[in-house]
């Protein structure tokens, strides 16, 4: 306590010259922030080609670099999609199309969208650029792990991709890989190619264990003066709190891995049972497939928030500055992200309802599972609230908010029919569970990740994107996806079950081909909108208007850096001093209608700004 | 302005959608209406909260849009409006939780007088053992399996010698009387489902699993594998077919037991242990 005061009274000087033309009759503490308790980190800036763009220490190179490898992986996904909705709508018509073909594209396409796209994008691509930037810092603390873990990410991929060239192909066990399919043979790719799968995700864990210590390190202990963990964006909390999420996950899906190769190789037992193939009792007993589900949803279910909650960061900092409003109920919104981060590993069995598990966990789990409807639902109201009496700008960012809106609570909803274990009996493992999970952590972040991408590219590259191009690509995309996945559900009610390579001879499924053509013609066109972005980037970057300096009007620190795009080390001679949480947005009384963070509060002494 | 317009389409398009839909349901034919009130319950509670939130999005979107002389209202936090939206949620959620609860309750409380069916999986087909007359099911391994005993019951079991195996892989069952189903798997994962019954659970290779239903429609259904289990997953079918007591009852003495299987296979001399080992 004491020490503290004595700060207080030896900074009043130091303070008083920040506000030099104010009023005399302004207490001089108003401005005053804490003082650094460390001193500056060392930047080690790279001096040729290599270790400027290469092999780069600087968190906003690694950052581009995990978004464009991810962004290569999800454009293989997108491609594997084609081909399985190719199968699905019109069968017969590729004459390579083979069962194990389409398990193979199925598996495929799902672990690369969830782990090699999602997850790398959201928090190697936007954690790495926006972190240092958002809480006023030069770089990650560890910048060399930093790069490390980049590599690490990018042999992971090239590990997975080379499956695809190995023999007998890729795995075709489906992303959840459970035992014992997964490793026996009847299932596609189950000598080499699920071995490389395995030796890819245990890297992918490794070099995202590096990279999110550099995360949660430099988010608690590198923020700037004044920068308190209650005036950072949501971003920073949404990427924060997943991250903590995914230290705590990922181990289970190591070991599982582990476990699972030496399962493979050793014929261990730790997943495999007694088991009768082709009249033959194979070398293995005692093991619990049930087991190994345990340990993949426990991963994989936070998985579901390692992806959900930055894009719910990331969608309220785009609503609020494109709203010209302050984002409603902060502290609220907070706590709704730790609280859904801690709740995501109590809910895991919820995949597991009809997986044989002991029935009487269903009660448990579907508990825990409709209780984190209720901080969600929180979230959606005070998205929808900061509209409410904002002065909205309906631009391209603001569309792909809206349409992640409306796309996340669809899938939310479907989430309480499939939560709610007596619920789920007659639709798990059908179509609808393919329309829910698409919905709402495929389309939905999609959403946020293309209104993040038009957001920020003027600071990633001093460029305005088009707008009438940006507008195209989102109405295409999103009315097009709504019509690939709202339909869907219904396949669902019908009873058609989820990966069926071949769909149309029982009676129920015949009526479903109309429908499954339709969806395939617009996946196709979806597939097809996005290379408007890729055309948008490549015209922009070539002829595009230069872009102001913080063009939106934003107040988050990554708007106010020395140059534009930011340098290495960011923020020019000196970093910023914090005053406010960045949603001062139409203050009365402000000459404009945002406030930065930066921004003494002496500077604007006659508005009505609330202490945060 | 065209923004608003086109997302309200999208809202009153879903729910034309729903209304219209020709792909809906099958016919139930089991005791779990229950599940399909408790949908269509969600459906009530949850799409109206779908389109509420959407209509006061696309309100907003039509009535604040940007205008450079207007301010937005500064107003950071709503506790009253924050509480009265948590506990409305929260009783809905209760609302919808109860109901599932309830039936998942009876969904994991076999009712005493169900009949018990071995359904046993492999990579790709169904095989099915019906209880004889002392109304047990013998204990099984899977390293028993031969043919001449393709279910590997243990053979010093008393109670496996009258189990009924049915040589098909399609099973009949009595009209209106509850069925358990005992599901187990000699290689992967199965999950033996007929959605006109709605119920479905895994079949887990070294465990047995468990569900119940009571048929209550007499006809025939098709049986869905309904969990992956490797390359023919998409083929694996079985049949269902319901009959009254009386087509029952022929049916089922029709069937040979693990008797007169064994009795079969010495005569022909062609029995033994042939797979498993020593």
């Amino acid at each position: 306590m004491s020490d503290e005061y004595d700060n207080n009274k030896s900074y009043q000087a130091q303070s008083s010259e920040v506000m030099d033309g104010s009023a005399g009759s302004v207490n001089p503490d108003i401005d005053y922030v804490r003082p650094a308790e460390v001193g500056e980190q060392d930047l080690y800036h790279g001096h040729s080609f290599i270790e400027k763009w290469v092999f780069c220490q600087d968190a906003k190179v690694i950052g581009v670099q995990y978004f464009l490898t991810a962004v290569f992986t999800g454009i293989v996904g997108l491609i594997l999609s084609w081909l399985m909705r190719l199968q699905l709508g019109f069968p017969g018509l590729a004459g390579f199309m083979t069962a194990e073909h389409y398990y193979q594209f199925v598996t495929m396409h799902g672990m690369i969208m969830v782990v090699y796209f999602l997850t790398a994008l959201f928090l190697g691509g936007f954690g790495n650029y926006l972190i240092p930037l958002m809480v006023g810092a030069r770089d990650m603390v560890f910048p060399y792990v930093n790069m490390l873990s980049f590599w690490m990410f990018f042999v992971a991929v090239a590990v997975l991709m080379a499956s695809f060239f190995v023999p007998g192909g890729p795995t075709g066990a489906g992303w959840t890989l459970y035992p014992p399919q997964t490793i026996l043979e009847g299932t596609p790719g189950s000598g080499m190619g699920i071995l490389l799968m395995l030796i890819s995700l245990s890297l992918f864990v490794i070099g995202f264990t590096m990279g999110g210590l550099n995360y949660m390190i430099t988010i608690l202990q590198a923020r700037t003066r004044g920068m308190t963990l209650m005036r950072m964006p949501l971003t920073v909390w949404g990427i924060f709190t997943a991250t903590v999420l995914a230290m705590l996950a990922f181990p289970a899906l190591l070991v599982s891995a582990i476990m699972m190769t030496l399962d493979k190789v050793l014929q261990t037992s730790f997943f495999m049972p007694t088991i009768l193939k082709a009249g033959e009792v194979l070398e293995y007993g005692g093991g619990s497939p049930i087991l190994f589900q345990h340990l993949f949803w426990f991963f994989g279910h936070p998985e579901v928030y390692i992806v959900a909650l930055p894009a719910f960061g990331i969608v309220s900092d785009l609503i609020s500055v494109h709203a010209r409003k302050n984002i409603f109920g902060y502290r609220m919104m907070v706590w709704a992200i730790v609280g859904i981060g801690g709740l995501s590993f109590f809910v895991w069995a919820h995949h597991m309802y009809v997986s044989g598990m002991n029935p009487w966990f269903g009660f448990f789990f579907a508990t825990t599972t409709l209780i984190i409807a209720v901080p969600t639902a929180m979230k959606v109201y005070n998205w929808i609230l900061t509209l409410w009496r904002g002065n909205i700008r309906i631009n391209t960012v603001m569309l792909w908010c809206l349409g992640f809106i409306v796309t996340f609570v669809n899938g939310g909803i479907t989430g309480i029919f499939l939560g709610n274990v007596s619920v789920d009996v007659p639709l798990s493992d059908t179509y609808f569970v393919i329309a829910h999970f698409h919905m709402v952590m495929g389309i939905a972040p999609l959403m946020v990740i293309m209104g993040a991408v038009y957001h920020w590219f003027p600071l990633v590259a001093g460029k305005m994107l088009h707008e009438g191009l940006g507008k195209w690509h989102f109405w295409i995309t999103f009315l097009g996806a709504y019509s690939i996945y709202f339909p869907m559900h219904y396949l669902g009610f019908i009873g058609v079950p989820r990966r069926y390579f071949e769909m149309y001879d029982s009676p129920y499924m015949t009526s479903a081909v109309g429908m499954n053509e339709f969806i395939s013609i617009a996946a196709f066109i979806v597939g097809a909108a996005q290379f408007i972005l890729v055309f948008n980037i490549i015209k922009t970057l070539k002829t595009g208007k230069k872009a102001e300096q913080n063009p939106w009007k934003a107040n988050s620190l990554e708007w106010y850096t020395s140059t534009v795009p930011p340098e290495h080390g960011n923020f020019g001679e000196r970093l910023p001093v914090v005053h406010r949480w960045p949603y001062d947005f139409s203050v009365p009384g402000a000459k404009d209608d945002f406030i930065p963070q930066t921004t003494a509060p002496s500077e604007v002494i006659h508005t009505e700004v609330e202490k945060t | 302005m065209h923004a608003g317009i086109i997302f309200l389409l999208v809202i009153i398009g879903s729910v034309l959608f729903h209304i219209f839909t020709p792909w809906y349901w099958t016919d139930i034919a089991s005791n779990w209406g229950g599940m399909d009130d408790t949908i269509t319950l969600t459906f009530w509670v949850g799409g109206g909260v779908f389109v509420a939130v959407c209509l006061f999005m696309i309100y907003c979107v039509f009535k604040y849009q940007h205008k450079e002389e207007r301010r937005a209202e500064y107003k950071p936090e709503d506790k009253k409006l924050e509480k009265i939206l948590t506990w409305a949620t929260t009783l809905g959620v209760c609302a919808l939780l109860a109901p599932g609860l309830i039936i998942w309750n009876q969904y994991v409380n076999v009712p005493k007088n169900a009949i018990e069916v071995d359904v046993m999986a492999w990579q790709w087909g169904w095989q099915y053992r019906l209880p004889g007359a002392d109304g047990k099911l013998g204990t099984t391994q899977v390293r028993n399996i031969a043919d001449n005993n393709p279910f590997g019951i243990n053979p010093d079991d008393p109670f496996g010698k009258d189990d009924i195996m049915v040589e098909s892989d399609v099973i009949n069952l009595e009209n209106n009387r509850p069925v358990k189903i005992l599901l187990r798997s000699v290689d992967v994962l199965h999950n033996w489902y007929v959605p006109q019954f709605r119920a479905k659970m895994d079949a887990v290779p070294g465990t047995v699993t468990f569900y119940w239903f009571e048929p209550n429609k007499v006809g025939e259904y098709e049986v869905l594998c309904a969990e992956y289990c490797g390359v023919g997953h998409y083929a694996m079918r079985g049949g269902v077919e319901v009959q009254d007591k009386a087509d029952y009852e022929v049916w089922l003495s029709e069937q040979e037991t693990f008797e007169q299987l064994s009795a079969r296979y010495e005569k022909l001399n062609v029995g033994g242990n042939k797979l498993a080992k020593k």
